[in-house]
């Protein structure tokens, strides 16, 4: 955007949001917002502690395992689902019901088959990303140029090499914009893992400090979740763009 | 030189063995008959074109021949072998050139020998010669998307090419590339059946190029679909490239096969 003939770099809305933020809480109008500076402080104080580090380990050790099985599990079940009748009548129904569902609802009964623990959240995780990876997968083998099918079984394509060479790269824009969308669904999934099965990772931080009205702490935490989510969710959209070259001419 | 020992060859007729046997062949799709028990020979070595208005089943056959459709009923014999799929004997160049757009054109065209287990560097090394052949050399690491529609075609045909298969088929190859690319083509194509001793198999809807590059046409007409008619030019094969289009024998042909096609066209 340009203003005045000056050209604003990227997201310098944020500073004025930022500005905002700094001014409400310097008024002490509510112990809820404490002002930005303070948070910032706070922010770089936590970073150091041990609590804060045993909180990522945990809160990253649950959130990679939980996106590694939505992706592995997922892209073949979304590639096998598009190439396969049968298969896509007997499961797409309930991809769409648990993608549309409050899986929230579901943890209380994933408690109870897995236990309080690690599995139960990467559990949780998972089932957060999983569905709309597996609809994206889906879609993008749906879209697949026939006379790309063709051309792998003319020149004698094993069904392996099919899959591996010539379906997984045909949809892997579609793929890897599914991956996008769920791992911004498994950042939800692993924090709701941590609030409602085992109070551990930033899940516990977040109700450590909220219950002592630690609101400099609370706030701290948060940006480093929003910067990390966004972060990643930035990542993706480049390997997104990385292969949208050939998006518009398969 | 070559050109007027060719006009020699060709000016007695000479009996040419099959390659390609089509028997009986009748597919349908539902109530629908795309094909009504059809045979038709495709002579070793040479071109034959199967021409037609549009829903003749031109294409239908060329699948049902590459192994990708199977027949409701009758056979493809190969050699003295009945199809059953796809496989090394025939490769296959695709209307819509079906190239891989994540991939070099090296790789492209190295790809039918990459999924038959050859070896990289070997691959490569016959890839390079075929893609030098069609006149690709020094575009061997661009990608299909840098490429304009001729030259994806050529890639297409590199990779036919490249697997060594004695069947070649052609659906529609030229159609979508432009007016002078597909000039170019055709004679290419004149080049390619009289120096590769492939039996190649040519669709299209183009009355002229298929008497220009055609040694035999086949004119398939709908409703049902069956072979009408088999035209095989004789006086100007071998003329030259730029002769041809002159020759009144190829004149003739292309309005006795209007006059056949022209009921047929909406």
């Amino acid at each position: 955007m340009t203003v005045y003939g000056y050209k604003l770099p990227v997201m310098s809305s944020l500073l004025l949001w930022g500005l905002l933020w700094e001014i409400v809480g310097q008024t002490g109008w509510t112990f809820f917002i404490p002002p930005l500076s303070e948070v910032l402080v706070t922010l770089f104080n936590v970073i150091g502690t041990a609590a804060f580090q045993k909180a990522m380990y945990e809160t990253a050790y649950a959130f990679i395992a939980g996106v590694f099985f939505a992706i592995v599990i997922g892209v073949p079940v979304g590639i096998l689902i598009g190439k396969s009748r049968l298969l896509d009548e007997l499961i797409l129904p309930w991809v769409n019901i648990f993608l549309s569902a409050p899986l929230t609802a579901l943890v209380p009964v994933l408690m109870v088959l897995f236990g309080f623990g690690m599995k139960s959240i990467i559990i949780t995780t998972t089932l957060f990303a999983i569905w709309i990876i597996i609809l994206n997968s889906r879609a993008g083998v749906k879209q697949i140029n026939r006379s790309l099918v063709d051309m792998a079984r003319c020149f004698g394509a094993s069904p392996l090499d099919a899959f591996f060479k010539v379906y997984l790269w045909a949809a892997m824009p579609e793929i890897l914009g599914g991956i996008r969308i769920g791992v911004i669904r498994a950042v939800k999934g692993v924090i709701i893992g941590q609030l409602l099965i085992s109070i551990v990772g930033f899940g516990a931080l977040f109700e450590l400090y909220s219950n002592n009205f630690m609101m400099s702490h609370f706030w701290a935490v948060l940006i480093v979740l929003f910067a990390l989510a966004f972060s990643l969710s930035e990542f993706l959209a480049y390997l997104e763009r990385r292969v949208s070259y050939y998006a518009a001419s398969r | 030189m070559s050109q007027t020992n060719n006009a020699f060859d060709k000016a007695e007729p000479i009996e040419h063995e099959s390659a390609v046997s089509v028997r009986n062949v009748s597919k349908n799709y539902g109530e629908v008959e795309a094909l009504k028990d059809l045979s038709l020979e495709f002579p070793r070595g040479q071109l034959t074109s199967l021409l037609g208005p549009s829903g003749c089943g031109k294409t239908t056959l060329l699948k049902i021949i590459a192994g990708l459709l199977e027949p409701t009923s009758g056979e493809i014999i190969i050699e003295g072998k009945k199809v059953t799929g796809p496989g090394p004997d025939r490769s296959f160049v695709f209307q819509d050139f079906a190239l891989l757009p994540w991939a070099s054109v090296l790789r492209n065209v190295s790809f039918g020998l990459e999924l038959r287990g050859v070896a990289k560097s070997e691959r490569e090394a016959v890839a390079e010669r075929y893609i030098k052949s069609v006149g690709l050399g020094g575009f061997e690491h661009a990608y299909p998307h840098e490429l304009s529609g001729g030259m994806r075609q050529r890639v297409g045909l590199a990779r036919a090419l490249s697997v060594d298969a004695q069947v070649l088929l052609l659906d529609e190859p030229f159609s979508a590339v432009d007016e002078q690319n597909r000039r170019k083509f055709q004679e290419d194509m004149l080049e390619l059946v009289r120096t590769e001793n492939k039996t190649f198999i040519f669709v299209t809807h183009s009355i002229e190029e298929a008497v220009y590059v055609s040694d035999q046409i086949a004119i398939l007409l709908p409703r049902p679909s069956r072979v009408s008619e088999i035209i095989r030019p004789t006086s100007f094969r071998g003329t030259g490239v730029d002769n041809i289009r002159r020759s009144p024998e190829y004149l003739d042909i292309v309005d006795q096969i209007w006059a056949s096609l022209r009921n047929y066209v909406e």
